[in-house]
């Protein structure tokens, strides 16, 4: 289906980006570069050139972007419009988003944009941010496969996205072969499997330059080389050798040192062995460890956390509670809401991750061992779960910078498969590990506030921009896939390697103004005088206890780690799902304790947190997943209506304070006032993600109130005095 | 205060009440201690014990068990953190003995109290010699005193405020507030001595043009004569909330010419309104099956000019089964497989929903400039559910600190929510099936609203939770008694003291450090379960494993930055004022020690 990038459609590729700059003068693809991969065939592109030239309207095309398609007139149905008639635009479909552009003038400029993202607008959808796209027909839809469709198209189509946007265009008004153009191009470029090259970030960073500057200017560390490893290793006082014996990938199963905790332990993960060189090698890679580090504990996260495949089936049905095609819908799913929440089971993994988290953390903190995760590679609920224990441990992690430093060494240099878990490429290992571990974060967050320097809206960001295919950072599948991947291309190109933007860069999505939502007001750093070096707490002795007799002795979870009973277990070993399904009491009781130990003790913001995970403490992401929902927005209200309070004041403080230093004449840094002061924007809970047009003074009144709702014994029993003296 | 140490985590009210009352006995002279825990003034012991409290978190702990005639208080020995409890017996809604003189097992030998506040407490005594006899029958008398001829602790109590409370709610002046009478209403002393309906107040609100025989007329055709009076209206369009009870319809759909007429000229009250909206808030069926006993509803034909909707919330009997089953998957330990489903299956949120979701229809209602009437079956229980929070939506004034005492003193307490009946103070009849939790619905649908507006009310968290505890304490004369008329009878406002005493002389422990006043819109919260929330912080607040904070930590920092900006502001007045003193002496820059001292002196983190 796709052409490679060959000679003679690499021309045709230039003519289209042509065509489009010429019509949109924010300039495609002037001169066509070797490299080129087109989309389209030739005779796609004159039609589209005709329509171009026939447009007023188009998209603010990004560097390296070209139109493959577009049909207009196309009318957009919104969920907040209560008259139902929709918006009339054309909709364009680019190598890089598909794109609605109203015919109506553009309110684009509004006051309400503070956070406007730079790469695309509300009406835009980045092509591997559809995560489904549905055949509208009579308050029904159908899912669309690829492949499925030749010569049809529907007069509606529902497409739903990975940021749990909804759009609904109705293609009936369109010429029927601009239709058909559309819909097949659309569904051609978001749903077939498609080769890397024709990721939008390969087209876009060959016309942008992304000085080094930008990303030397970034704090966060980056872990491509020895010397951020040695300086981490450094921090947290480890004492591990460093290799670099990997340095050409070679090595494919090895330990991998994440983190030290102060006592000296550390945490390791690594690549399960083979079954088969169970006996010989495994044994020289224990030996390898126990030289290391006196003892380890092993812990084989496959045998108690769910499976990839389990966490996206869950998520699968999770994300459908959100995606809310309509308002009778959504009053009808509110009434079983809980029950389909608990059945979805993604709250539940979110605890089991979380649980296990706290496991690690309890032998590194309490008992001084070494820790080991296991994992078939050893980069999916590793990279979860060491980095989660990193930020329960290390306040270094929930700091800004700490956290991007954390996701660069566990998740990218860790070698985390994002492009086949994001799903780019259309080849069916998609599975929002990532996403799960920020789910996760969440939990914190929302527990402990006042510790992250992040805020909600960071981590509801971060989660939107794995799916904007532009970023370095979600585009491989490790750090090797990323050097033979960029190589090439760049002997090609005859130029030096690409050079893509990291996530990281936030000014390439968002302006400052907007970055400041990305910051905590609860965060208070530690004052100078409470930040001593680290030290070791415990006596030191305790270093080197941790003999393999004792730790073990002194484990109530022996049955638990892989131990001497190992191949016992293996023996006995039940189908994996029924493990986690239930995770024995032996473990639940010991966390329990050591969180309740834990919890008695006054919370300290930049010590050790731990998670609560009962029932009530879990809760679902709300700006992330209800944002985009019309019949939910509190107008007026939300928990954004207190941060402003709280920002305002802040700012009011810093000027003050600003007043004060410059009253002594000394040098300040005052910073400009926070982007919620002042700005006159109506707050709703869906700030600063939806800022609604009609400000609604109508309520959502919930239809479909479950009408049968007691069939107990008093529904028919009226009414509330002498009547019902006999009922008890 | 070692209290605080202890496995309960009191809530701020509790905790302040134990404060409060220190300094109070401290003026009195009279230092009696339970413990280390002052007594209120009034308050006697009456007997103490040494027993074992069986703790639901922390297992059996023995120590020492003070019982006043105000409150059960309990102090561990030999264990730190102390373990403490400080229950007022108002609160306790059953006494058990548990197991026999010849029960084996060990602490199989007690007593077993259910709470009225979501907690129940075991007590394990030594077998031998009917050793829990004399407590069993001293909590029984003493918690349950009406039924033993006693009185309540509230007309006992000595307790002094320099607020008084009992002033707080005046009929004629929150009217006045809302422009009223004015040329359509008029305000009637027709019910001056409960004459025309027992459990109304003296003071009504109704149409101009309806005569007092007309009232009398109307009160004949509505149960127990509560007939449709105003509660609130808007001051722009002049759309009125007006709340009664439900016509005596009956089985053959009899017709009363004077309450068609009457609903029609409330209709009429209002130019906008074309139809009167009548909001029954039963499910139809109830409302059917109420002309068995003599109710009913509006009939199309009978009411011409209006529509009647039904909002779907169930009686006080549906409303207790459904506590008592959160209870169970909360107390003592929270359900730990199953907890979403187990929550749906309470159904308890479902009821929030349902009566937030008619409360919004109602201000919608009027917000569109169109009259409402609003009942159920009595128009005690559900009617001032929906009332009040169609009110609190639409009224800014009643968001804040001292109107929300305004509108429980008008909308519950005034118009007759038997109180009594609904909580059983000092009965101990715990099986009465009067009893419901309609009152606490309310303040949780509340909580609800503060939740989704953090900045639209005055007052906080802490508040709603002391009005809840003081519901059932029977420490002061607030929520007691059915109606007015009984609270004249016996005296209340002169033998006892009004809640809003003790919470007005502590005002800033209730205010909510966020709000805003500038709302002037109606605040319409979301009805959806997706924003619900169990109310954790009450209902589960007596297990430790949820964190209990004190305060918010986003209240914290806020109170923090104030002082902070506090403490700049006097330093830039400091600073201008000795600048224009020494600006002619010295108006070169100060030398670089000084300010740079000033600076890190001031030095805060953000």
């Amino acid at each position: 289906m796709l052409s490679g990038g060959g000679g003679g459609s690499g021309g045709g590729g230039g003519g289209a980006g042509g065509g489009g700059g010429a019509g949109g003068g924010s300039g495609g693809g002037r001169s066509p570069k070797p490299s080129f991969v087109s989309y389209v065939t030739p005779e796609e592109i004159n039609l589209t050139e005709k329509e171009i030239s026939r447009k007023e309207k188009q998209p603010d095309l990004l560097q390296g972007e070209v139109i493959f398609c577009s049909a207009s007139p196309i009318r957009k149905c919104t969920q907040d419009d209560f008259s139902q008639r929709g918006i009339f635009g054309s909709l364009f479909c680019t190598n890089f988003r598909i794109s609605f552009i109203s015919d109506e003038t553009q309110l684009e400029e509004e006051e309400g944009q503070v956070f406007k993202n730079k790469l695309y607008g509300e009406n835009d959808i980045p092509l591997t941010c559809v995560d489904n796209i549905y055949r509208g027909f009579d308050e029904k839809k159908k899912l669309i496969t690829s492949g499925s469709v030749r010569n049809k198209y529907p007069s509606k189509i529902i497409i739903h996205c990975k940021d749990l946007r909804v759009f609904q265009f109705s293609l009936a008004f369109a010429k029927e072969e601009d239709a058909k153009k559309i819909f097949q191009g659309i569904v051609h470029h978001c749903l077939e499997p498609k080769s890397l090259k024709c990721i939008f970030a390969f087209s876009y960073s060959e016309k942008m330059t992304f000085s080094s500057e930008n990303q030397t200017k970034l704090k966060t560390v980056m872990f491509d080389s020895m010397v951020d490893w040695a300086q981490e290793m450094k921090r947290t006082k480890g004492n591990c050798k460093l290799v670099s014996a990997n340095a050409d990938f070679n090595i494919s199963t090895k330990y991998i040192w994440c983190w030290s905790h102060h006592s000296g332990c550390a945490l390791f993960k690594t690549a399960s062995l083979p079954l088969m060189q169970e006996d010989g090698c495994s044994q020289s890679y224990r030996t390898y460890m126990e030289r290391y580090c006196t003892c380890v504990k092993t812990e084989e996260l496959p045998e108690t956390l769910p499976t990839i495949q389990d966490i996206q089936q869950s998520y699968n049905k999770f994300k459908q509670f959100f995606l809310v095609d309509n308002t009778t819908e959504f009053w009808m799913s509110d009434v079983k809401w809980f029950s389909s929440l608990e059945n979805s089971g993604w709250l539940d993994i979110i605890r089991q991750c979380l649980t296990k988290a706290v496991e690690v953390v309890e032998c590194l903190e309490n008992e001084n061992t070494n820790v080991l995760i296991m994992e078939e590679e050893g980069s999916d609920l590793c990279c979860v779960i060491s980095s989660l224990v990193q930020v329960m441990l290390d306040p270094h992690f929930r700091t800004l910078e700490g956290f991007q430093s954390l996701v660069q060494k566990e998740w990218v240099a860790g070698g985390h498969h994002f492009l086949d878990r994001c799903n780019y490429l259309h080849k069916d290992k998609e599975s929002p590990v990532f996403l799960l571990f920020l789910e996760c974060v969440w939990q914190l967050l929302q527990q402990y506030a006042p510790a992250f320097q992040f805020s909600e809206t960071y981590l509801t960001v971060l989660s939107d921009s794995v799916d904007v295919s532009v970023f370095s950072t979600f585009l491989f599948n490790s750090p090797h896939h990323r050097a033979t991947t960029i190589q090439p291309v760049s002997l090609l190109a005859q130029k030096g390697p690409l050079n893509l933007p990291t996530v990281w860069d936030w000014s390439v999505q968002f302006n400052s103004a907007a970055q400041d939502f990305f910051t905590n007001p609860l965060y208070v750093e530690k004052s100078r005088q409470d930040k001593v070096p680290r030290k070791t707490f415990r006596p030191k002795h305790q270093r080197h206890q941790s003999l393999p007799s004792t730790a073990f002795k002194s484990s109530p979870k022996k049955s638990f780690f892989k131990d001497e009973t190992d191949s016992l277990k293996k023996m006995l070993r039940v189908k994996r799902i029924s493990r986690w399904l239930n995770p024995t009491d032996l473990t639940q009781s010991t966390t329990r304790e050591f969180y309740e130990a834990w919890q008695r003790k006054p919370l300290d913001y930049h010590g050790l947190l731990l998670p609560c995970v009962d029932g009530p403490a879990l809760r679902v992401w709300a700006q992330r997943y209800l944002r985009w929902l019309p019949e939910v927005q509190i107008f007026g209200g939300g928990a954004m209506t207190l941060e402003k309070k709280l920002v305002d004041l802040l700012a009011e403080v810093r000027e003050l304070r600003g007043k004060l230093d410059w009253h002594c004449s000394v040098d300040f840094s005052h910073r400009g006032a926070a982007a919620l002061a002042g700005s006159s924007v109506r707050l709703s809970s869906a700030f600063p993600f939806f800022v609604s047009r009609t400000w609604s003074f109508k309520p959502a009144i919930p239809s479909c109130l479950q009408k049968n709702l007691i069939t107990g014994t008093f529904a028919d029993k009226e009414d509330e005095d002498s009547e019902c003296l006999g009922v008890i | 205060m070692a209290e605080i140490e202890s496995c309960f985590v009191f809530n701020a009210s509790t905790k302040q009440s134990i404060f409060l009352c220190f300094q109070a006995s401290n003026e009195s002279l009279k230092m009696e201690l339970l413990a280390d825990v002052p007594l209120l003034p009034g308050e006697e012991r009456v007997i103490d014990k040494d027993i074992i409290y069986i703790c639901p978190f922390n297992g059996p702990v023995k120590g020492r068990v003070f019982i006043t005639n105000y409150r059960l208080f309990f102090r561990s020995v030999d264990v730190d953190p102390a373990v403490t409890l400080n229950v007022p017996l108002g609160v306790i809604s059953r006494v058990e003995k548990m197991g026999g003189a010849s029960s084996r097992g060990e602490n199989s030998y007690g007593l077993d109290i259910t709470c009225k506040d979501m907690r129940n407490l075991r007590f394990a005594l030594k077998q031998e010699g009917h050793s829990r006899r004399d407590i069993f029958d001293i909590l029984f008398r003493y918690a349950f005193p009406l039924s033993h001829g006693l009185q309540l602790f509230a007309f006992l109590s000595q307790e002094k405020y320099q607020e008084n409370g009992w002033t707080v709610y005046n009929p004629v002046q929150e009217f006045r507030r809302q422009g009223l009478p004015n040329d359509q209403w008029r305000i009637t002393f027709l019910n001056n001595n409960y004459e025309l309906c027992d459990t109304y107040p003296t003071i009504l609100v109704v149409p101009y043009s309806a005569s007092d025989e007309d009232l009398r007329k109307v009160a004949t055709f509505r149960s127990r004569g509560r007939i449709p009076v105003l509660s609130w209206i808007h001051p722009e369009n002049q759309a009125v909330i007006t709340r009664c009870s439900q016509p005596l319809v009956g089985m053959s759909g009899k017709r009363n010419r004077d309450d068609e007429r009457y609903l029609d000229i409330i209709r009429a009250t209002n130019k906008m309104t074309s139809k009167l909206t009548i909001f029954d808030a039963r499910p139809n069926v109830n409302a059917v099956a109420n002309k068995a006993t003599g109710g009913g509803y509006e009939g199309e034909d009978a009411y011409q000019n209006a529509e009647l909707v039904f909002l779907d919330i169930h009686n006080i009997h549906v409303m207790r089964e459904s506590l008592k089953k959160l209870k169970d998957i909360v107390y003592p330990n929270v359900e730990e497989s199953h907890w979403l489903s187990s929550l749906e299956s309470t159904h308890w949120l479902e009821h929030i929903k349902l009566v937030l979701s008619g409360a919004i229809q109602v201000a919608d209602k009027i917000s569109t400039g169109s009259s409402v009437v609003v009942h159920c079956s009595d128009g005690w229980d559900r009617t001032a559910q929906l009332t009040s929070l169609a009110m609190l939506m639409l009224d800014s004034y009643y968001r804040t600190f001292r109107g929300f005492q305004v509108l429980l003193e008008k909308e519950w307490i005034s118009f007759g929510h038997k109180f009594a009946s609904r909580i059983g103070h000092g009965d101990k009849n715990h099986a009465d099936a009067d009893r419901s939790p309609i009152f606490l619905q309310f303040i949780d649908c509340v909580w609800q609203m503060t939740k989704q507006f953090p900045t639209a009310f005055e007052f906080n968290e802490r508040l709603l939770v002391a009005v809840l505890d003081h519901l059932y304490s029977c420490r002061f004369g607030t929520f007691l008694y059915n109606c007015e008329s009984a609270r004249d009878a016996n005296e209340v406002k002169m033998k006892t003291v009004s809640l809003w005493s003790f919470i007005n002389s502590d005002r800033a422990s209730y205010i909510n450090p966020f709000y805003t006043v500038e709302f002037v819109h109606v605040l319409y919260p979301v009805a959806s379960m997706r924003h619900l929330e169990l109310w954790v912080s009450y209902y589960i607040r007596w297990n430790p494993r949820i964190r209990q904070q004190q305060h918010s930590p986003m209240e914290q920092r806020y109170k923090e930055l104030l002082a902070l900006k506090e403490q700049y502001l006097r330093k830039l007045e400091e600073l201008q004022l000795s600048d224009s003193t020494s600006h002619l002496s010295n108006s070169t820059a100060p030398s670089p020690s000084t300010p740079s001292q000033r600076v890190t002196h001031l030095q805060t983190p953000f």
